[in-house]
């Protein structure tokens, strides 16, 4: 079954921006306008945030907007909800969701997919959902859907666990680019991160891969499109919606100085 | 192997609880630690120096005193198993002197943890310093405040602490740091856990390291009574470390009823608890699925207790076990009765215990115990920490 997220990679090879954004932030009506302006402004991807209390994984932009989000009245039904027409306004951009394993397992793994099939998801990111619960619980039921997981890959991810997640996936691996949550800097020694990247660039993988963490700018950005199809940014982009009445303008002029 | 009790899965699950729910940036930690932790801890080289050390350093065995002004108030056999008279004043120190020697067997050389009521912090820091290692401990703002002296006790003894500023300000906040820290140090860091939650194999490991506690006391009550098992084994629950250790030797003998005691806050139904196992639902927090406090939508609930260390929204996934099999009896106490469990011990016994143990002492009135009935209390630790706390609510106490 083809998938929009396959389509993208078809389409452009090289130099794709994946842009998150965290569901109902700046205001619990943002994630459609937003969605939209991003696509609009030449986001290849978009990933939307699914807020959760305690987000392990976050640095402290990405919590601090779940928080946010979470204040405005935030969660999965009202997520559905706004996304139900979507792809009347966004045909083509793959669409994925990402989050913490609870607050799906609380809607019901099997409900959660189905709703998100629904409204056009396409992909599902739960970084704290385990390689082994996915193949024994649950990959049953993302491919019932037609959803595609995505896995994170780290410097410390070991070749053959590198190998099976490849064999697992059918969309993009997401590299995390070193050690750290989102949002963090680079704190690696010169040359580190790049002999990482070239070591999976040299592994010839069936999936292309979107380098995440710590990508924030123009600069960023094109130094990872050099080991990777595309690359992911976050908090920047969330960084970049702090103090503006005008979201949507505040993260189409976001996308474009990345891209331009 | 069949899983009992006292044994996990291979994967950690007590029933259904446990597992490890961990983002890959932790996985080659936590699978290394799994792979290694039950041969390191068997090794005799390890025993030999863990041993010493509780000997030695932590003064173990501690004392299981018989209480009998305590034991004829409550018209029963009341023993205290004084795990306050461990160094620094709390069993946890029982964990992490094992931790620690575990962690240097792994290579590593900087330690964090997280701490509630800074007994944990307080130990880790200890061994730390006893090995020369770096040490961080993540500390609620919150918690900072109510237990003042173990923040400048961590600082003493060399340790960085670092205040977790996220929701309620308290554990549940110190551990996300503390395991986010761990994220961003994957290679050089061990993450020493203070209780038994987290991913597998921490349940385990930390169960394993505090059973020293029910250990000890299978021995010393042969000797006072005769019998190796009590009636009664009662202890309090944050995490449930104190408790684990209290009960890992009594799991599978059916006749000793085992007695959880949770924080009930302001009540069990007043919104400000911590009481667990009859608010929580299965969900997942730190790694593990257990039973934890939450919404409808699997946001997780800031739970509340006066007591810094029973102020988590979730236990234990061995505990959540044991409430869902009907294995242990779980009772909630709130702040008041805790508070006045607080005096009668100092005054009954001459000794002053932890707001947390304040609590497990507090269930002694709904045992239902008989005058032969033997029930062990695991006296967790000493309230010096506290004195702040009970001065300020001196009314109640005194
Ligand atoms: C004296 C004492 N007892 C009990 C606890 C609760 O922890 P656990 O349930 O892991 O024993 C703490 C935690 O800080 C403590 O300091």
């Amino acid at each position: 079954m083809t998938n929009r997220i396959a389509q993208a990679f078809a389409r452009k090879k090289k130099g794709l921006l994946n842009i998150y954004f965290t569901a109902g932030y700046p205001t619990l009506d943002s994630t459609v306008p937003l969605l939209t302006a991003l696509t609009n402004a030449g986001a290849d991807l978009i990933e939307i945030g699914m807020p959760f209390s305690d987000p392990l994984a976050d640095g402290p932009v990405i919590q601090q907007s779940s928080t946010v989000a979470l204040k405005n009245g935030m969660n999965l039904r009202v997520l559905f909800r706004q996304l139900a027409d979507i792809r009347s306004q966004v045909p083509d951009t793959p669409i994925l969701l990402m989050g913490y394993l609870n607050p799906v397992m609380q809607f019901g793994v099997e409900n959660f997919c189905r709703e998100a099939a629904a409204v056009g998801v396409d992909g599902i990111i739960l970084p704290d959902l385990p390689l082994d619960d996915y193949v024994a619980e649950y990959q049953e039921i993302f491919q019932r859907y037609n959803l595609r997981p995505v896995f994170l890959i780290t410097p410390q991810t070991a070749t053959e666990r590198i190998r099976r997640i490849d064999d697992l996936t059918d969309s993009f691996l997401y590299l995390v680019s070193g050690p750290g949550t989102t949002g963090g800097a680079n704190t690696q020694a010169e040359g580190v991160q790049d002999a990482y990247f070239q070591r999976i660039e040299d592994m010839k993988l069936r999936n292309p891969r979107l380098i995440g963490f710590g990508i924030g700018d123009k600069a960023s950005f094109q130094h990872a499109c050099q080991f990777a199809e595309g690359a992911i940014i976050g908090s920047a982009l969330i960084r970049a919606l702090d103090d503006t009445e005008d979201a949507p303008a505040a993260a189409s002029r976001f996308v474009q100085s990345v891209l331009q | 192997m069949k899983p009992t009790y006292q044994q996990p899965t291979e994967r950690g699950y007590y029933g259904q609880f446990g597992g490890a729910f961990i983002p890959e940036m932790l996985y080659p930690n936590v699978e290394e630690l799994r792979q290694q932790y039950l041969d390191i801890l068997a090794e005799p080289e390890f025993q030999e120096e863990y041993q010493m050390l509780l000997r030695d350093y932590v003064g173990r065995p501690t004392p299981l005193f018989e209480a009998k002004r305590l034991s004829a108030k409550y018209n029963t056999r009341v023993f205290l198993k004084r795990e306050d008279l461990c160094h620094t004043g709390a069993h946890k120190v029982n964990n992490t002197v094992g931790q620690i020697l575990l962690a240097k067997r792994l290579g590593k050389t900087r330690i964090i943890a997280e701490t509630g009521a800074g007994q944990h912090g307080v130990a880790t820091a200890t061994v730390c310093a006893l090995m020369g290692m770096q040490c961080i401990v993540y500390m609620g703002e919150v918690d900072m405040e109510r237990q003042k002296p173990n923040v400048y006790r961590m600082r003493l003894l060399g340790a960085e602490v670092r205040a977790a500023m996220s929701g309620s300000r308290t554990l549940k906040d110190a551990t996300n740091e503390a395991i986010r820290d761990w994220i961003s140090n994957p290679v050089d860091t061990h993450y020493i856990i203070g209780s038994v939650v987290g991913p597998h194999p921490y349940p385990d490991l930390v169960a394993r390291l505090q059973s020293v506690i029910s250990e000890e006391m299978r021995k010393q009550l042969l000797e006072k009574t005769g019998s190796e098992l009590p009636q009664y084994v009662v202890a309090c629950v944050g995490g449930g470390s104190n408790a684990a250790g209290a009960f890992y030797h009594f799991l599978e003998e059916p006749s000793v009823q085992l007695v959880a005691v949770e924080a009930a806050g302001h009540g069990i139904h007043s919104g400000h608890s911590a009481a667990t196992s009859v608010l929580g639902t299965p969900g997942i927090i730190h790694g593990s699925r257990t039973l934890l406090m939450q919404d409808e939508e699997g946001q997780i609930t800031e739970p509340y207790s006066i007591s810094a260390g029973l102020d988590y929204p979730g236990i234990g996934p061995l505990h959540a076990f044991l409430a869902d099999a009907g294995r242990a009896r779980f009772i909630s106490i709130e702040d008041e009765d805790a508070l006045r469990a607080v005096s009668e011990l100092s005054r009954l016994e001459g000794i002053i215990p932890a707001l947390e143990t304040a609590h497990a002492l507090a269930a002694l009135g709904q045992l239902g115990a008989g005058p032969d009935d033997v029930v062990v209390v695991n006296l967790s630790g000493r309230g010096d920490k506290d004195l702040e706390t009970y001065l300020k609510y001196a009314d109640t106490i005194l």
